[in-house]
């Protein structure tokens, strides 16, 4: 935060954060506002920098795998799929192609999961509580199938070098089939509920807005990017795990809805319809799956041995929910690397927020702020300081209301 | 926008060498493929002279406009080594590639260009080097720490594996950590009653096979 925050006339300062107004993530953002009008933004994330790079480079590549499941709550699989590809890449394993069908699938559960968990944040935000309870609701069969695979909710531990840790048994297939039935049989729902509410295309048409321009040079990734009109999906572009196998295409928004605009509306869009890809890309992978190990060495001191004789540097990469997720790793014939660094897919999209937010008003923020669905960590007060005087706290209760109440006044209208 | 032709790795390397020439140092490919079908990914590596950073990066946005992916860097012992990862022709079916560009800096003179004016989405990247690598990026439209708090001590940087990197006292084990003196000591809860729990718990999980619950996150 600058030190000018007690500045007397307008533009205003308001300070929001460390912790946030839409998810419980800490980020700290301080506005400069004209009235209601934001004129300029600025933000200091690192209020949950942990040090993990450093932790993770006085371990062996083992047990790093199982400290890159903890890097995020809601991706359990991208960073630890990332990490365990550059290092497949340095040590020139060779991955089962049936290990490479089972992390695709839970990579495509994850997605659906994170989808589902942001929607119901999105209609948080936007004052729909109902609608919340039903997204999280619908969201619990993703959660159910990624717990009857790896045993867990988060934290899966799934997977491993050269492979993943627990098999697709014949009888989990017609679990995750009925899985895939009942999202089938919703999706149509969902997007009435999400799409065709005018009160919600009001809120989110043409708020936010990230040009196609902007996304580029700004190097945003995912559905950030794709709603902006950007075809950049790893998926898509760079062939790993199964995915060289399957035809998926970047999900843009389509003409129907008037075409990428890159406003809020258009990113709900994009997930939403990434969700349906995600239940055929499943179901491809179920369809296709080859038989054969899962693992290409079960014994860790034999594993551990190759590890620590690797020498060379690697990228490993995947299209987490949230865009491109990326880890380089450099090792040097020691038990730990030489160098990891971590790139999740907020990293990229954190810039975005400054176009977006310029020239909204103080009541979109919680949904301009969502719409990235920033991954960092958790939310409780707002301090607004206006003309100099004591700073009056808003609360995210209070942030939130303001959003709701402005939902209202929408609803009235029409 | 952005209509070039598409190019291969190898010919993406050939361009380079073609216009840098002795100022390459490495440059090379790996691939790799995954999957049944081992569709190939493909990986540039590039590593030049660093007062080649900038024309090599405008390059790039000459074959393509390429998405920075991130900036990462090795600490070489004397040099520190600046990886700028980069990622070109998204978009097409499996026509992507990564190319990272590589340069050296001593750690004698430890300064890089910005490249915040070609590609301004760079900064959150340039300014986690500076505080991590202690690098000085010249030029850069903010150069305020990023992730590291105000409080942390100046002059020590994480990622260095010199004199200036985290230093032993400043790392605090978990496990030699007690709990803290000067609080209340929290209520231990009572023994939990024996025998009844695991007599309740089995025809449960007899009579429904998928158990709900577990802990929320």
């Amino acid at each position: 935060m600058n030190g000018d925050t007690t500045k007397k006339s307008t533009p205003y300062t308001v300070p929001i954060g460390p912790v946030h107004p839409a998810l419980k993530e800490p980020v700290m953002f301080t506005f400069q506002m004209e009235g209601e009008v934001v004129k300029s933004v600025d933000f200091a994330p690192g209020n949950a920098h942990r040090g993990i790079e450093w932790m993770g480079m006085r371990r062996n590549p083992v047990q790093i795998v199982h400290l890159t499941d903890r890097i995020c709550g809601i991706c359990g699989i991208v960073h630890s799929l990332s990490f365990a590809r550059a290092v497949e890449q340095i040590a020139e394993i060779e991955v089962p192609p049936r290990a490479d069908y089972i992390r695709t699938i839970l990579h495509e559960l994850e997605r659906m999961q994170s989808h589902l968990l942001w929607a119901g944040v999105a209609a948080h935000e936007l004052g729909f509580d109902s609608l919340l309870f039903l997204s999280w609701r619908v969201r619990e069969q993703s959660m159910d199938l990624i717990e009857n695979l790896t045993g867990n909710r988060v934290n899966y531990g799934i997977v491993q070098i050269g492979g993943v840790r627990r098999d697709i048994s014949d009888d989990q297939r017609p679990i995750i089939e009925q899985g895939l039935a009942y999202y089938r049989g919703l999706l149509d729902q969902m997007k009435t509920v999400f799409l065709d509410d005018s009160t919600i295309r009001s809120r989110c048409r043409d708020h936010g807005v990230l040009t196609y321009r902007d996304a580029q040079l700004l190097c945003a990734v995912g559905p950030t990017a794709r709603a902006s009109g950007v075809a950049l999906d790893v998926r898509h572009d760079y062939p790993y795990c199964a995915y060289g196998d399957l035809d998926v295409h970047p999900v843009l928004p389509p003409q129907e809805f008037g075409g990428p605009k890159g406003d809020v509306y258009d990113r709900i869009i994009v997930r939403l319809l990434e969700i349906a890809q995600s239940i055929e890309i499943i179901q491809q992978c179920l369809d296709n799956m080859p038989t054969g190990e899962i693992l290409w060495e079960k014994k860790l001191p034999k594993l551990l041995l190759t590890l620590k004789k690797a020498q060379g540097e690697a990228i490993g990469r995947v299209e987490a929910p949230r865009g491109e997720c990326m880890h380089y790793v450099r090792m040097d014939g020691n038990d730990a690397p030489a160098s990891w660094k971590v790139k999740a897919s907020t990293y990229s999209n954190l810039m975005s927020w400054i176009p977006m937010l310029k020239g909204e008003q103080l009541a979109d923020i919680p949904i301009i702020v969502a719409s990235i669905d920033p991954c960092m960590s958790c939310t409780d007060r707002v301090s607004v300081i206006r003309d100099g005087g004591s700073p009056g706290y808003l609360t995210k209760e209070e942030l939130t209301r303001l959003s709701i109440e402005k939902t209202r006044r929408i609803e009235q209208c029409h | 926008m952005n209509e070039t032709p598409h190019r291969t790795p190898q010919e993406i390397v050939d361009l380079y060498k073609a216009e840098f020439g002795a100022g390459i140092h490495d440059a090379r490919i790996t691939e790799r493929g995954e999957g049944v079908q081992k569709t190939k990914g493909y990986n540039i590596w590039i590593r030049l002279d660093r007062n080649l950073l900038k024309p090599a990066i405008k390059k790039l946005m000459d074959i393509r406009f390429p998405h920075l992916a991130v900036i990462a860097g090795n600490d070489l012992g004397t040099e520190i080594e600046l990886l700028y990862i980069f990622s070109v022709f998204y978009g097409t079916k499996f026509g992507e590639y990564m190319v990272t560009i590589g340069i050296r800096l001593p750690k004698t003179d430890l300064t890089v260009p910005t490249i915040t004016d070609l590609i301004p989405g760079a900064l959150i990247s340039e300014r986690e080097k500076q505080e991590f690598f202690g690098i000085t990026v010249t030029g850069i439209p903010d150069g305020r720490r990023l992730f590291l708090p105000d409080d942390f001590p100046q002059g020590v940087y994480p990622w260095r594996k010199d004199e200036t990197g985290i230093k032993p006292e400043m790392v605090r084990e978990l496990w030699a950590i007690d709990r803290p003196k000067d609080r209340p000591v929290p209520p231990v809860p009572e023994k939990p009653v024996p025998e009844k729990k695991p007599v309740e718990e089995v025809p449960a999980a007899e009579g429904k096979e998928k158990k709900t619950g577990g802990a929320p996150e």
